[in-house]
C-alpha cells in the first residue's frame, strides 16, 4: 500500500507542475527563456531555503515537543498550583495565532545576549524558530496531557497497590502506554508546523517563501508566479502528504490494537 | 504497641466514609486473625469494595480506625507503601499492564519496588506462574491471555511482593462462567497454604467453602456475620435471608 502511494506521489509532482507551467508557457515573451528553463535555473536557490523550511519545523518540533512534555506532565502534576500554571500557560500557547507568536517572539527577544562578558548572537532564524517552538508546545501539553488521562484508572490503582510511587508510576507503567496513543497526534501536529514554516519568512528568515518572492522580483515576469508558487506548493505536499497518510495507518493500527 | 501474631492482623473499627453526600461506610467493624479466609458478601453498593480499598489505604477513612499488623492506616505519617508491600490487591479487571508480558508483570514490583536481584526475581515470578497454572504463558501478552488467566497473572503478580494479606475485590465478577473456577481454585490454593484471604465475592458457594468467616453487608453497615455454615443455613437477620434467598 504504501510502495502504490509513494509511487502515486512522485507521479504526481511533475504531473502537477507541467500542469501549472503549460498554460503559462505559450505566454512566454519571445526571446525570453521558457517557463520550465526559469524554474530549474530557480529551483537550486528556493530549494535550499526549502531545505531552512524543514530544519526550522524539525528544530520547533525537537524544542516544542521538549518544553510540552514538561508543560504536560506539570498538567498532571498532584500540586494543584502546578498543574493549575501549567493548565494556564498551555491554554494561552494552543489558542494563540501562531503569526502572533512569532512576531512577538523575534521582537520580544534581543539580538543578542551578553553571558559573563561574552556576547551571543541570535539570529532571527533561531528566534523565528523558538518562535514557532511555541505553539507546539502548547499543543504537545495536551496531547501528553490527554494520553496520559486516557490510561484507565485501574492502571494507576494497581501500581498505587504494588506500592509503586507516582514516580515510578508514571515513567514505567502510564507514560509507556501513552507512546503509542501520542504519536499520530503529534506527527499530524508536525505536518501543520511545517506546513505553517512558510511564515517565518515574514520576519526576515530566507526559507523558500523569501528565496521564491525574491527569484520572481529578479525576473520580474508576471507568468512565472503561478508555476513557481505551484512549484512550492508541490514541495510542501510531497513532504507533508506522507507524514498525513503514515499518520492515518498508525492510528488506525493503534486503534484496532487498542 | 507492638504487634504480635496472635491478635488480629486487620482490625477495623467504627469506620465511615463518604464519597460526597453519601455516606457509604456507617460504621463497620471487623477483625480478621492471621491465615483466616475472610469473604464480605452482599448487595452492590453496600460499601464492600470501600471497605477493602480502606485496608490499604486505596481509600480514606473519615472516622474510625484501620490497623494493619498493629499499625494504624490512616496515620498521615504512615509509609503508605511499607504497608502496601504487605497487602496485595487483585481487582475485578484484572489491571495487568498491557505493554508488558506476563512474566513482567510478575516481576515488576519486586524488581523496582523491593529492590531485589533480577535473577532471585525471575526464578521466584517463574514459579509463581506455575503455581497459578499458567507455566508456559510467561512471555504472553495481556491482551492474548483469557479473563481468567489475565486474572491469575494478576494474582501472581500480587504474590510476588510476598504479601502477609491478600485483598480480593470481586475478581471473578468480570469472568466467563467456564473461568471462574480457575480463578476460585487458584485462591482456594491459597488459603490451603495459611495466606490471609480478605475477599469481597458474589460467588456463594465458594464463600461456604473457603471462608473461615463471612459478613454480611447492607447499606453500609454489617448485619451480620458467623462461620459460613451458621450464616448460610440459618441467617437471623431478615436482610441477610432476604439477599441469600436471592442468590442461594
Amino acid at each position: 500500500m504504501t510502495q502504490s502511494l509513494l509511487r502515486r506521489w512522485i507521479l504526481l509532482l511533475p504531473l502537477v507542475s507541467l500542469v501549472l507551467a503549460l498554460p503559462h508557457e505559450a505566454l512566454a515573451a519571445p526571446g525570453q527563456p521558457g517557463i520550465l528553463a526559469s524554474l530549474l535555473k530557480w529551483t537550486p536557490l528556493i530549494f535550499k531555503g526549502f531545505l531552512l523550511n524543514l530544519l526550522a519545523s524539525v528544530l520547533s518540533m525537537a524544542l516544542g515537543t521538549l518544553f510540552g512534555a514538561f508543560l504536560g506532565l506539570a498538567q498532571i502534576s498532584p500540586n494543584r498550583l502546578v498543574a493549575k500554571s501549567a493548565w494556564a500557560v498551555t491554554q494561552f500557547f494552543r489558542n494563540a495565532p501562531w503569526l502572533v507568536l512569532l512576531f512577538y517572539t523575534v521582537l520580544l527577544i534581543p539580538f543578542e545576549i551578553g553571558i559573563s562578558g561574552g556576547v551571543i548572537p541570535l539570529p532571527d532564524t533561531a528566534k523565528a524558530i523558538l518562535g514557532l517552538a511555541l505553539p507546539v508546545m502548547g499543543n504537545v501539553s495536551e496531547i501528553v496531557r490527554g494520553a496520559v488521562q486516557s490510561v484507565p484508572s485501574g492502571q494507576w490503582e494497581s501500581a498505587q497497590a504494588l506500592a509503586f510511587t507516582r514516580r515510578q508510576t508514571l515513567w514505567m507503567i502510564i507514560l509507556p502506554q501513552c507512546l503509542k496513543r501520542m504519536l499520530p497526534p503529534w506527527m499530524n501536529l508536525y505536518a501543520v508546523l511545517t506546513m505553517a514554516t512558510p511564515l517565518i519568512s515574514i520576519v526576515g528568515v530566507e526559507e523558500a517563501m523569501t528565496m521564491t518572492r525574491a527569484a520572481l522580483a529578479a525576473e520580474n515576469r508576471s507568468e512565472l508566479l503561478v508555476p513557481m508558487y505551484g512549484m512550492l506548493l508541490v514541495w510542501f505536499y510531497l513532504y507533508c502528504a506522507p507524514i498525513a497518510a503514515w499518520t492515518k495507518r498508525l492510528e488506525m493500527r493503534f486503534g484496532v490494537k487498542a | 504497641m507492638t504487634w504480635t501474631a496472635d491478635q488480629p492482623i486487620v482490625k477495623i473499627f467504627d469506620v465511615h466514609k463518604s464519597f460526597g453526600k453519601t455516606e457509604v461506610l456507617k460504621g463497620v467493624s471487623m477483625d480478621v486473625a492471621a491465615g483466616e479466609v475472610v469473604c464480605i458478601i452482599g448487595p452492590s453498593g453496600s460499601g464492600k469494595s470501600t471497605l477493602l480499598r480502606c485496608i490499604n489505604a486505596l481509600a480514606v477513612i473519615d472516622q474510625g480506625s484501620v490497623q494493619v499488623e498493629g499499625q494504624e492506616v490512616h496515620d498521615p505519617d504512615l509509609d503508605q507503601l511499607a504497608l502496601r508491600r504487605k497487602v496485595g490487591m487483585v481487582f475485578q479487571q484484572y489491571n495487568l499492564f498491557p505493554h508488558k508480558t506476563a512474566l513482567q508483570n510478575v516481576m515488576m514490583a519486586p524488581l523496582h519496588v523491593l529492590g531485589e536481584k533480577r535473577g532471585d526475581v525471575e526464578a521466584r515470578a517463574r514459579e509463581l506462574m506455575r503455581k497459578v497454572r499458567l507455566a508456559g504463558k510467561e512471555n504472553h501478552y495481556p491482551g492474548e491471555l483469557s479473563g481468567g488467566q489475565q486474572q491469575r497473572v494478576a494474582i501472581a503478580r500480587s504474590l510476588a511482593m510476598r504479601p502477609d494479606i491478600m485483598l480480593f475485590d470481586e475478581v471473578t465478577a468480570a469472568l466467563d462462567p467456564e473461568t471462574v473456577k480457575e480463578v476460585l481454585v487458584t485462591i482456594r490454593d491459597l488459603a490451603l497454604e495459611g495466606m490471609t484471604c480478605i475477599l469481597v465475592t458474589h460467588e456463594m458457594g465458594f464463600a461456604r467453602e473457603v471462608a473461615d468467616h463471612v459478613y454480611f453487608t447492607d447499606h453500609g453497615v454489617i448485619v451480620e456475620h458467623g462461620p459460613p455454615e451458621i450464616l448460610f443455613s440459618q441467617p437471623q437477620d431478615p436482610r441477610t435471608k432476604e439477599f441469600l434467598s436471592h442468590v442461594l
